[in-house]
């Protein structure tokens, strides 16, 4: 099954609010073996310069699987996902996500290709408060196996 | 330990290399933590019936992991400002658990931006399981 290139240059309406917890934080900051006390200490974090514990580097992407659910588990778009593999993820960082944030994520489909058999999807979030802050530009692209 | 500065850094750095152990419960408080609570990542027999290996990491794990390498060495996690990679190769975690190893260079430094480029290599078992890791770290 081909994914569908239809879906190339779609823009969703934004997903959320995803509300951002300490304690959501500092269980995935232990998850990842972060130690960094930015993530776990109110106090630590304040004294960085930040107005609350703030997420690991890679946290983000927590909240933009879950704006992808809208395209990737969407029929119409092809995506057979029990022969998904991630092939690459990056995050640009604007600010740091902080506990107390409430955030939204627009989802894109930046490129459907093809490539020696397998099928190659690049999605962009953009993950910004619900006052229209830019958080965080997280891109991924899956890979679906091909086979039979 | 402060925050990493400008004048502290210089291209050809390096971030020691160091074993970071994985087990299966590893990969359980990930997928708790995450969300991602795809069987591949916890259930042997499943792992197995889609022909992989053995369990694997969630690919979102050795990055963060690799992460908190990167975030440790600049002194503040909120200073990696940008972080990227590949996922070459599964870490494949089997019942009496595995490993990753991490290992970083700083590639090169922007003075302006006050901006370093810190490239990571990161294997498990000898192979490299992520590719063009780099990650850009805001300094002081």
């Amino acid at each position: 099954m081909a994914v569908n290139a239809d879906f190339v240059g779609r823009t969703y309406p934004p997903s959320g609010p995803y509300a951002v917890t300490a304690e959501g934080l500092a269980a995935f900051a232990s998850a990842v073996g972060s130690t960094d006390p930015v993530h776990t200490s109110s106090e630590a974090a304040r004294a960085a310069g930040y107005a609350d514990v703030i997420a690991p580097p890679t946290f983000a992407v927590t909240i933009a699987q879950q704006c992808d659910a809208v395209f990737v588990q969407d029929p119409e778009a092809g995506i057979d996902y029990s022969r998904v593999v991630h092939g690459e993820q990056r995050f640009v960082h604007h600010r740091p996500i902080t506990a107390g944030d409430e955030v939204l994520g627009t989802l894109t489909v930046d490129s459907v290709r093809a490539a020696g058999g397998h099928s190659m999807v690049t999605t962009r979030t953009e993950l910004t408060t619900t006052d229209g802050a830019a958080l965080c530009t997280s891109t991924s692209t899956i890979v679906i196996r091909g086979g039979e | 330990m402060g925050v990493r500065t400008l004048a502290d850094t210089s291209v050809g750095d390096t971030i020691e290399a160091r074993t970071i152990p994985v087990g299966r419960d590893s990969l359980v408080a990930y997928a708790n933590a995450s969300g991602d609570q795809n069987p591949i990542h916890q259930d042997e027999e499943f792992a197995t019936s889609v022909g992989l290996p053995d369990v694997i990491a969630h690919g979102m794990w050795t990055m963060g992991a690799a992460g908190s390498v990167v975030e440790e060495w600049a002194g503040d996690g909120g200073r990696v400002v940008e972080f990227g990679t590949r996922f070459t190769k599964p870490v494949v975690v089997p019942q009496g658990g595995g490993a990753v190893e991490v290992a970083g260079v700083v590639k090169s430094v922007d003075e302006a931006t006050r901006r370093a480029t810190v490239e990571l290599t990161v294997t498990s078992g000898g192979d490299k399981v992520l590719g063009r890791c780099l990650a850009v770290v805001l300094l002081d």
